[in-house]
C-alpha cells in the first residue's frame, strides 16, 4: 500500500496557511449534526475536545481516570517551547523548525515539524489568556529558560509543574465545554476497541470501570488522544495506567503503527532502588541548567565510593569527571536527551557509575547554590529538590543528586497524515499517540507543544475537511458492526477470567519490562533483539495459559484491567523489536550497536533508512507487512548531529 | 519490616463496610507506601483472595489520584506529602497500620478505598475558568502580570484535586479546593470579568454537592500535601461577599 501523506504543495512556510483556506469548511449551523468522539483528556484530548465543541461540534469525551484532570500531561514538569524569541537571542519559527528536525535525527517530516513551530506562538498566547500561571520576570512579562538541544531560551514554564498548569487550563476549557452541554464527559470509561462501518471509524466501545458495563459509541469521527506506549517497560516514568490498549486495538482493526522502535530514554531519572519499585520518577531536564553531570574519573574511587568507604564530598574537583562538558564543549550539560543518556550509560559500563548498584551518575548543584544560595535554586526548582528528598530520603541542597536513565516518552506511534489522520478514514491520532513530529528523538519542552498545537490549532482544521465530506445524517450503534466489536470485547474479557492460572498480571508485565529494557533498551544489537523476540512469544503463550485473576466483570477489577493492558503490551512489544530489526542504522533514541561512529555517536543511513516505518497488522500469527513512507528533506541538509 | 494493615473493605458503593487485618513481611524501609500496598495485592490475587481496590496513577504526587487516610490522617503521617510519594522509613518494624478511604457524603466509596470525586469536577464546570474561546487571544505579553501576582497564582494554581481537604475537615468543607480555584483566577486579570458569577455559582455548586461549611478549622490547609494556604479562603469570602453585595446575577 502506497501511504500519502498528504503533505500540500509549495513552499515549506505557506504549507499550512494554504492548506487551512483549501480544506473544505462545515456550516456553522450544520456543526451541531456531528458527532465527535474524543479518547483520552489530557493535554492533546482536553484541547480537542474543547475547542471542536467550541466550533459546535457534539463531542464525547472520554478518560479512564476518575477526572480528566488526572491525565499523565499533568506530570510533565520542565516547560513547553515556542517560537516567540521574546528574549531577543535569535529565535525564529524555522530556528525552533531546524533545532526540532535536528534533535530528532532527521527521521521527522519536514511539513508537520513547520507547522509546529509555527503554531507554537498561538499556544502560550492561548494558554495565557485562559489564566494559565506561567513563570514572569519582574517587569510582569512572560519568563523563559533554556533546554536540551537548543541554543536560545524558548521555553516557558510554570515553576516544575508546567504540565499540571496546562493541563489545568485545559480541562477548565473542557469544563466550559461540559457544562454548556457541548460535551458529554464520560470518565472511569476505557476504551476497548474501534468500531469501523465500511471502512470508517463511526464509534467505539468502552468499559465503565466501576460496574463492568460495555458500551457502544457513535460518531462521525474518533479521535485517539491516548498518549504513548512506555510502558511496555515496566518501569519508565508514565504513570502507572498509561498504557497502549487504544491504539493497540486501533492498529488491529486497520491504522498502521509508525518506527514503534523510538523510544526515549531520558538521561535525568532517579535510579531503580529494588525489585518491588512500581515506576520511576523523572527529575526535569530543566534541571541541566544548572546542575552538572559527573562521575569519578577513576575506576578505583567510584568502587570505593560504591562500598561507602568514602564519601562524594571526598572526591576532590581535580578526580572528577564532567564528562558531558569535556566532550560537548558547545552544549555541555544540554546535550539532547538521547547522547546524554547513551553517555551516562557508557560511565556506567565503563565501572566509574556510583550509587550503591553503580547505575547512576551524579547531577551537582553545589556551583549553583554556591554562587545564587540555595533560596533562589529553590526558586526554580523547589518542587524538584523535595521530591528527590522524599523518594530517596536524600537533601540535594547538601549533596549531589544521583541520576540514571529511564524510559520516559515514545516517539513512535499510530502512522497520521498532514491530517492527523490514521490509515483509517475518520480516525484521528493527535499527541503522543501518533508518531508524527519529534522523528527518532524528541527534544524537551515539546511534548506538552505538540500536544497542544494537535488539539488546539490542528485537529479542529483538519478533522472539518473529513465531517464536511461526510453526510451530516446521524449515526446510531444499529449497524451489526457494533454489536460484533462488543462480542469480540466480552469474549476476550471472559477469556481473561477463565484462565485461572498462577501469574499476576503485574508479574507478566514485569517480565515483559524486563526483555525490552535488557534487549531494545538503550543499546540494541541483532543478536539481542532476534533473542529477544523468541522471549517475549514465550511470554505471550505462557501469558495465555497462566494467567491468574479473581473476581468478576461486573465490578471495579483492577487486576482485570491490567491482564488487558499487558495482553496488548506484550504484541506491542513484539512489534518494537521487528521495528528495531529492521532498522539497520542507529539514530536518535534507536541505537544499535553494530552502528555507530568511531567516537560512539549513532550511525545514521540516510540512503537507505531515511524512511517512517508504517506497520499493517495481517491477522493473529502472521507477520505484519512493513510499508515505507520516504522522507524528504528540502529545507535542511542532513548531517550527523554535532554538539561539540 | 513486618507490619499488621487494617484495611477498609467495602464491596461497593451500596454494600456495608468493613476493617479487615492483614499481615504484610519483608517490607523494605525504601519502598513508597503504595509500592507497599503493590504487595500486599500481589499476594492476595495469587492466593486468589480479591486485591485492595485503591486509586493511583502519576505515583509522583501531582495527578491527585491517591487518597488514603493513614492512621486517622489524610496522605499520612507526613505533612507536604500525597500518599504516592509517602515512604516506609516513616514506619517502623511492627506497626499497626489503619487505612480507610476519603470520607464525606459528597465523595460516595466505589470499592474499598477508591471513591468518586466528580463533584470536584462538577464544582470546576460550574466556573473555574476564563471564557476564551481557541483562537484570537492576544500576544502573551500583552497582559504583564507584576512577578508577586503571577507566583500568588501558581501557589494558588498547584491545587492537586486530591480532595485531602474534605478528608481533613471535621465538616468536610470543600473550601480551600474552591478557594484555590477562585484566588487563582481573582489575582489574575484574565479572570477578573467574570469573577462575581464564578465565585457565585462555585460556591452554589459545592453546596449543591453537599459539602459542609467552614468554620475555620485550619486542618485542610494543615493536610494539604501541596501547602494551599488558608488565605486563599479569607481571599474566597471576600470575592462571595463583594459579588453577593454587588451583582444581580444570581438571587
Amino acid at each position: 500500500m502506497t501511504l500519502d501523506s498528504k503533505i500540500p504543495e509549495g513552499p515549506l512556510a505557506e504549507k499550512w496557511d494554504k492548506h487551512k483556506f483549501n480544506v473544505k469548511l462545515v456550516n456553522p449551523s450544520n456543526k451541531r449534526k456531528y458527532d465527535v468522539i474524543v479518547v483520552g483528556t489530557g493535554l492533546a484530548g482536553a484541547s480537542a475536545a474543547a475547542s471542536l465543541a467550541e466550533l459546535g461540534y457534539n463531542v464525547k469525551a472520554f478518560t479512564y481516570h476518575d477526572s480528566p484532570r488526572r491525565a499523565h500531561s499533568i506530570a510533565a514538569q520542565g516547560g513547553i517551547n515556542a517560537a516567540k524569541n521574546y528574549q531577543n537571542d535569535g529565535d525564529s519559527i524555522f530556528r525552533l523548525f531546524y533545532d526540532t528536525v535536528k534533535g530528532g535525527d532527521y527521521r521527522a517530516r519536514e511539513a508537520n515539524v513547520y507547522r509546529l513551530a509555527q503554531v507554537s506562538v498561538s499556544i502560550i498566547d492561548q494558554c495565557v489568556a485562559q489564566g494559565v500561571p506561567f513563570a514572569r520576570e519582574y517587569g510582569g512579562l512572560l519568563a523563559n529558560r533554556s533546554f536540551g538541544g537548543a541554543q536560545v531560551s524558548r521555553t516557558f514554564y510554570a515553576r516544575g509543574q508546567t504540565g499540571q498548569q496546562l493541563l489545568l487550563g485545559a480541562y477548565s476549557a473542557l469544563s466550559r465545554q461540559v457544562a454548556y452541554g457541548k460535551v458529554k464527559l464520560y470518565t472511569r470509561s476505557e476504551m476497548l476497541d474501534v468500531v469501523i462501518v465500511d471502512g470508517k471509524a463511526r464509534g467505539i466501545i468502552t468499559r465503565n470501570l466501576i460496574d463492568g458495563k460495555i458500551e457502544q459509541h457513535s460518531a462521525h469521527a474518533v479521535v485517539l488522544a491516548t498518549g504513548g506506549y512506555g510502558n511496555v517497560f515496566y518501569l519508565s516514568t508514565n504513570a502507572k495506567y498509561c498504557n497502549a490498549t487504544a491504539a493497540w486495538r486501533a492498529h488491529k482493526k486497520g491504522a498502521f503503527f509508525a518506527n514503534p522502535c523510538f523510544t526515549q530514554i531520558h538521561p535525568t531519572c532517579i535510579p531503580v532502588s529494588g525489585d518491588y519499585q512500581s515506576k520511576l520518577t523523572l527529575m526535569s531536564e530543566s534541571l541541566r541548567n544548572d546542575g552538572r553531570v559527573w562521575v569519578p574519573k577513576e575506576v578505583a574511587t567510584a568502587e570505593r565510593l560504591r562500598k561507602g568507604e568514602i564519601r562524594v564530598s571526598d572526591i576532590p574537583e581535580e578526580e572528577r569527571d564532567y564528562f558531558l562538558e569535556r566532550k560537548y564543549p558547545a552544549f555541555g550539560n544540554l546535550v539532547p536527551r538521547d547522547v546524554a543518556s547513551r553517555n551516562a550509560k557508557q560511565m556506567c559500563d565503563e565501572g566509574r557509575g556510583v550509587g550503591s548498584s553503580g547505575l547512576a551518575v551524579y547531577l551537582d548543584f553545589a556551583d549553583i547554590i554556591q554562587r545564587t544560595g540555595a533560596n533562589a535554586v529553590s526558586q526554580k526548582y523547589g518542587n524538584l529538590f523535595d521530591m528527590y528528598a522524599k523518594i530517596t530520603g536524600e537533601n540535594p541542597y547538601e549533596q549531589p543528586m544521583r541520576i540514571y536513565p529511564a524510559v520516559h516518552y515514545t516517539m513512535g506511534g499510530l502512522w497520521v497524515d498532514y491530517n492527523l489522520q490514521t490509515t483509517v478514514p475518520g480516525l484521528y491520532a493527535t499527541g503522543e499517540c501518533n508518531f508524527s513530529d519529534h522523528g527518532a528523538n524528541r527534544l524537551g519542552a515539546s511534548a506538552l507543544m505538540q500536544g497542544l498545537a494537535d488539539g488546539y490549532f490542528v485537529i479542529p482544521y483538519t478533522i472539518g475537511d473529513y465531517l464536511a465530506q461526510t453526510p451530516p445524517t446521524p449515526v446510531t450503534t444499529e449497524h451489526p458492526a457494533f454489536a460484533e466489536a462488543e462480542t469480540e470485547v466480552r469474549a476476550r474479557i471472559q477469556k481473561f477470567l477463565s484462565i485461572n492460572g498462577t501469574r499476576t498480571p503485574d508479574d507478566f508485565h514485569k517480565h515483559l519490562g524486563h526483555i525490552m529494557w535488557e534487549y531494545c533498551g538503550m543499546a540494541r544489537s541483532e543478536e539481542g533483539l532476534t533473542h529477544a523476540k523468541k522471549e517475549i512469544q514465550k511470554l505471550r503463550k505462557e501469558f495465555w495459559s497462566d494467567l491468574k485473576l479473581v473476581g468478576t466483570n461486573e465490578e471495579l477489577n483492577q487486576a482485570l484491567e491490567k491482564a488487558g493492558r499487558v495482553a496488548d503490551f506484550i504484541e506491542l512489544g513484539e512489534l518494537m523489536v521487528d521495528d528495531a530489526l529492521d532498522r539497520n542504522e542507529s539514530c536518535g533514541g534507536h541505537f544499535r550497536e553494530e552502528y555507530q561512529t568511531p567516537e560512539g555517536e549513532a550511525l545514521r543511513n540516510d540512503d537507505d533508512y531515511a524512511y517512517v516505518a508504517a506497520w499493517q497488522y495481517m491477522g493473529d500469527n502472521q507477520p505484519e507487512v512493513l510499508n515505507k513512507e520516504s522522507l524528504q528533506f528540502d529545507n535542511v541538509k542532513l548531517t550527523q548531529r554535532s554538539y561539540k | 519490616m513486618n507490619l499488621t494493615l487494617k484495611v477498609w473493605r467495602q464491596k461497593n458503593r451500596t454494600a456495608e463496610g468493613r476493617v479487615v487485618d492483614y499481615q504484610v513481611k519483608d517490607i523494605s524501609p525504601e519502598m513508597s507506601f503504595l509500592e507497599m500496598l503493590d504487595v500486599l495485592n500481589e499476594d492476595l490475587l495469587r492466593r486468589g483472595d480479591e486485591p485492595v481496590a485503591f486509586d493511583h496513577d502519576c505515583r509522583e504526587g501531582i495527578c491527585g489520584s491517591c487518597n488514603l487516610f493513614i492512621n486517622g490522617r489524610a496522605h499520612g503521617p507526613e505533612t507536604g506529602t500525597t500518599t504516592c510519594q509517602l515512604h516506609m522509613r516513616k514506619f517502623s518494624d511492627g506497626d499497626t497500620i489503619v487505612i480507610e478511604p476519603w470520607r464525606a457524603n459528597a465523595f460516595p466509596v466505589n470499592k474499598d478505598l477508591s471513591v468518586d470525586r466528580s463533584a470536584f469536577d462538577r464544582i470546576i464546570q460550574a466556573g473555574g475558568y476564563v471564557s476564551v474561546n481557541t483562537g484570537g487571544a492576544p500576544d502573551g505579553n500583552e497582559i504583564p502580570i507584576p512577578k508577586d501576582v503571577a507566583d500568588r497564582a501558581f501557589e494558588a494554581a498547584t491545587c492537586i484535586g486530591c480532595g485531602a481537604c474534605v478528608a481533613a475537615c471535621k465538616n468536610a468543607s470543600a473550601m480551600l479546593f474552591v478557594s484555590a480555584k477562585i484566588s487563582q483566577l481573582a489575582l489574575l486579570p484574565q479572570g477578573h470579568v467574570e469573577r462575581k458569577t464564578r465565585v457565585e455559582n462555585m460556591v452554589a455548586q459545592m453546596d449543591i454537592e453537599g459539602f459542609g461549611a467552614c468554620t475555620n478549622i485550619g486542618s485542610c490547609a494543615a493536610e494539604c500535601p501541596v501547602g494551599i494556604s488558608l488565605e486563599n479562603i479569607a481571599l474566597l469570602n471576600r470575592e462571595f461577599l463583594n459579588a453577593k453585595a454587588t451583582s444581580n446575577n444570581l438571587s
